[in-house]
């Protein structure tokens, strides 16, 4: 995956909680067996709406998502982090996430940052008031800024790191191959195999 | 998952969770996640192509495919026949094709093993107690049931358990759901979660892993646990779990993946340690009283949106939070429902019974108890979560009590769940569904759905309005 350290761009507010992964990708979109062509099924049924907010041209070309608190609760699809990041986001704020879809985003690449409630609001309001404005993501000082505000977010230092490497989690883990034979030969013997 | 230490779990007792998460610890260091073992991984069409792809690109193979096992379910049609999408075709030929490659057991549409990937488990008895299972798939936690840690992962995640059958993951926080009291006659498992998500909200589990405890959850078949356990995703948990008991142990003996013999025995001394310490300490605990409880159903968007069915349609200017406001405002516009309207006067053109939530055997016999000597009035899809739940149900004679009603008896797939497959809801139409899902657009673009248990949904169906047997 791409390297994350800091990023800048213009954002989209998405004023609406809840926002499970069906919406984000629905179902019919999850057929195709490549990894690529997902940015057509972001959000396709609230697409459809001409006054959906990313039909908006005043947020053309924005890169990051500011939404309502529960986004990407539901199914555990990766499509719906391969859909934003082929539309072209690098970030979602929101003030709560589903616990999968913020795994799933951290391996791609995507940064899910955590907000105060009254900061992604008060985030939509400045983005609504100037969809041009300047927002900035710096994960290496772990705070998002724009106009005269600056606020923190909490990351783990190991996902961190990570992200700022673009690391490749399975090239890692297979650095502990030893561990996990070690471990295999005290497994308890009744355990099943699925043979 | 959410780092979480207990500061003092040295010195107290421990949760089941904490006890089946630190079996499972193949590698600790400060600062990184755990490496977990994983003891079990399931497969299915829609989560897995891409990962296989990430192998070969890698020129890596698949660590343990003796501890892995794939099924055909999401995409498959529930009527006899090949597959008409040539897309959903593609996709579960595709399975086949990586199955063979990477040696993997697959029970293919038709096979008599084929099933929801989250009900072929534990009728192998391949799900036991204190295991790891993870799937691409987010009902995985219906193997908490048993008293394991099961989790849904990413396709990312997918490829890494496939490469090496662990996991880099934080622990969850836990939470205890302590459920007092007894369930009223009448009122279900599902009614149960139903309540239970309506109570903590669709965010209310992010970051835990959920204990269900509590004289009603003991109270509970294994297809009751596997039901409540399932939906904890619904609160935002991914994973929730069940400590074993003879429920349990009954429910594994004698199945082909369950032990047997010397190691039965030993299994079970095991098996019975894996409960909560009395002085454990969960990061937080919910209470709730079953004794209250009457059939639920839900009414928005989203599983957290859920009344009794004696209740009407909430009026949005009711919620004090904004946001939810706006939501359930949002949710009355797509569901076509007026605040005030009583639950039960809403008609429904469909009702589904089925899904890794509601299409074990013990849901089809009470749908099955409602319908028999009664017609349906609306569309009636049965739809049993497994070829052997379908076999079993026919040497019950389920089946001919549900066509004699008028419903529609089908072979095993996810079916009306999702909108994959060719079991969907047209726009504007409305269901009763026993799935675990009312997101706009899940059963079919424009559909709308009503979260029901399999005895209400039965009732349903006969009346043609959300109905409790009760009121039959």
């Amino acid at each position: 995956m791409d390297a994350f350290i800091t990023h800048t761009g213009t954002a989209v507010p998405l004023r609406r909680s809840n926002v499970d992964t069906d919406q984000i990708i629905p179902a019919v979109w999850l057929k195709q067996v490549s990894r690529t062509g997902f940015e057509k099924g972001l959000f396709s049924a609230w697409r459809e709406d001409p006054g959906f907010v990313l039909n908006d041209p005043a947020y053309q070309g924005a890169s990051i998502l500011v939404s309502g608190p529960d986004f990407g609760t539901g199914s555990s699809r990766e499509h719906a982090v391969w859909a934003l990041q082929q539309y072209g986001f690098r970030v979602v704020i929101a003030a709560r996430f589903g616990d999968i879809f913020r795994n799933n985003s951290t391996k791609m690449g995507l940064l899910p940052v955590v907000l105060p409630g009254e900061k992604v609001e008060a985030l939509q309001a400045a983005v609504e008031a100037d969809p041009s404005l300047p927002v900035t993501v710096d994960l290496e000082g772990r705070e998002v800024r724009w106009a005269d505000e600056a606020v923190g977010f909490e990351i783990d230092d190991y996902t961190r790191w990570r992200l700022m490497e673009g690391l490749d989690d399975i090239g890692l883990t297979l650095r502990h191959a030893d561990d996990v034979a070690a471990y295999e030969n005290e497994r308890q013997p009744w355990l099943p195999t699925t043979v | 998952m959410e780092q979480s230490r207990n500061e003092q779990e040295e010195i107290m007792g421990r949760t089941l969770a904490e006890k089946v998460w630190e079996q499972h610890v193949v590698r600790r260091v400060d600062g990184e996640p755990d490496l977990l073992y994983i003891d079990l991984h399931l497969i299915h069409e829609v989560t897995s192509p891409q990962a296989f792809d990430g192998l070969r690109l890698a020129g890596r193979k698949v660590r343990r495919p003796d501890l892995t096992i794939a099924t055909e379910d999401h995409n498959v049609p529930t009527v006899l026949g090949p597959i008409a999408d040539p897309v959903s075709k593609t996709q579960v030929e595709t399975l086949r094709k990586n199955a063979a490659e990477f040696g993997i057991r697959l029970h293919p549409m038709g096979d008599a093993g084929q099933g929801v990937v989250h009900i072929i488990g534990p009728q192998f008895g391949l799900t036991q107690p204190g295991m790891t299972i993870v799937c691409g798939d987010s009902h995985t936690s219906t193997h908490g049931a048993f008293g394991g840690i099961a989790f849904g992962i990413g396709t990312s995640e997918v490829e890494h358990v496939l490469a090496t059958q662990t996991l880099p993951a934080y622990r969850p926080k836990t939470m205890a759901i302590e459920v007092s009291g007894e369930l009223p006659v009448g009122v279900t498992a599902k009614d149960l979660i139903l309540a239970i998500i309506a109570k903590i909200g669709t965010g209310g589990g992010q970051g835990y892993i959920v204990e269900y405890r509590g004289e009603a959850v003991r109270k509970l078949s294994m297809e009751g646990r596997m039901t409540v356990c399932n939906m904890s995703i619904e609160a935002g948990a991914r994973a929730g779990l069940i400590a074993p008991d003879e429920t349990t142990f009954a429910y594994l003996k004698g199945r082909p993946h369950a032990p047997s013999g010397e190691l039965w025995d030993q299994a079970v001394e095991y098996w019975k340690s894996l409960r909560t310490d009395d002085d454990a300490v969960f990061d937080k605990v919910v209470e709730i009283d079953a004794s209250t409880l009457t059939p639920y159903v839900t009414w928005g968007t989203n599983p957290g949106q859920g009344l009794p069915l004696g209740a009407s349609v909430p009026d949005p200017a009711s919620f004090a939070d904004p946001i939810e406001r706006s939501a359930a405002e949002r949710a009355l516009e797509y569901m076509g429902l007026s605040a005030g309207t009583p639950l039960r006067d809403v008609e429904v053109d469909t009702v589904f019974v089925g899904s890794c939530t509601n299409g074990r055997i013990e849901d089809l016999r009470s749908a099955a108890e409602i319908l028999r000597g009664r017609q349906v009035k609306t569309r009636t899809l049965i739809v049993p979560g497994s070829m052997l739940v379908k076999l079993q149900a026919e040497q019950e004679g389920l089946h001919e009590v549900f066509k004699a009603a008028g419903a529609e008896w089908r072979e095993a797939g996810c079916s009306m769940c999702l909108g994959m497959n060719p079991d969907t809801l047209q726009p504007g139409e409305r269901s009763a569904s026993t799935s675990n899902r009312n997101f706009e657009g899940r059963q079919g673009k424009g559909g709308r759905t009503h979260l029901v248990s399999p005895q209400v949904a039965a009732a349903t169906a006969v009346t043609g309005r959300l109905t409790a047997p009760a009121d039959l």
